[in-house]
């Protein structure tokens, strides 16, 4: 189980305290769509997603992203316990949605670069280590329940 | 692989790269985002801490050196294969890097070029750039046996 140490789990609820999650989410589902973009396949009920800025400028990419990482905020509060926090989303992954779990890995790194474009002076290598330690976090407890 | 268009968007960001500030820092983010990685360098002095690792004069000319090489590799994307035949050989043969460490590599210089370019760096220059160091990690892991 992963391990947050105190400085970590600082440098995570800081930096989540100025994102915009409802823009980031959208930008982070709409990047991971344009740049892996075999991901699409999840998503053909959401209409044109046949450029980067028809990605982007999706409603229903955006609604979704925001729906997406609104989930990721609430295991920031519980850093200690991702394998419970996720364990229903993770049985919805496996179950009803059948995600691939690479996946969950991808769109962690995918958020990790949207916060390194807005964050550029505050994603110090120190804060870079504590949030890619939780989107790898993130991408275990969702996949933990897989079968 | 990459389309012309790709290629030339590449070429331009890659252009207004600091070759020596990125190497270095790309490196030293490996080594602190990633602590098992400093292995390779337990001859560099002190890694002790993130500024340790960000200072250390040893990581950021050997920085410089990798990202050189990575630039080297940027004229050569129809052939990334042939361009690091002679470095996969090294990685495999000499140095037993395993390959998954040239993945982990190219995602910190994504994450490093992000940075840097904040809106700049669009989801087709990510996505574009996502292709190259793809690329160049399958061309070092190439001649591993």
């Amino acid at each position: 189980m992963v391990h947050f140490t105190a400085e970590e789990k600082a440098a995570i609820t800081g930096l989540w305290g100025k994102v915009n999650v409802e823009e980031a989410g959208g930008e982070a589902l709409g990047r991971l769509l344009v740049v892996y973009p075999w991901t699409q396949r999840f998503f053909d009920s959401f209409g044109n997603l046949s450029s980067a800025s028809a990605i982007m400028g999706n409603p229903k990419v955006k609604a979704h992203g925001k729906k997406v990482l609104t989930s990721f905020g609430e295991a920031i509060k519980n850093l200690d316990n991702l394998k419970g926090a996720f364990a229903k989303l993770s049985e919805l992954h496996c179950d009803k949605l059948h995600v691939d779990p690479e996946n969950f890995r991808l769109l962690g790194n995918v958020i990790v670069i949207i916060l390194a474009t807005h964050f550029s002076r505050e994603f110090t290598p120190d804060v870079q280590a504590a949030w890619q330690k939780l989107v790898s976090g993130v991408a275990t407890a969702l996949a933990h329940k897989y079968h | 692989m990459l389309t012309a268009e790709e290629k030339s968007s590449v070429t331009a960001l890659f252009g207004k790269v600091n070759v020596d500030v990125v190497g270095a820092e790309a490196l030293g983010r490996l080594l602190v985002v990633y602590p098992w990685t400093q292995r390779f360098f337990e001859h560099f002095g002190d890694l002790s801490t993130a500024d340790a690792v960000m200072g250390n004069p040893q990581v950021k000319a050997h920085g410089k050196k990798v990202l050189e090489s990575f630039s080297e590799g940027l004229k050569h994307l129809d052939d990334l294969k042939g361009a690091f035949a002679k470095l996969s050989e090294l990685h495999c043969d000499k140095l037993h890097v395993d390959p998954e460490n040239f993945r982990l590599l190219g995602n910190v210089l994504v994450v490093v070029l992000a940075r840097r370019f904040g809106g700049e760096f669009t989801p087709e220059l990510q996505a574009s750039f996502q292709k190259v160091v793809t690329g160049v990690a399958n061309a070092l892991a190439h001649r591993y046996h």
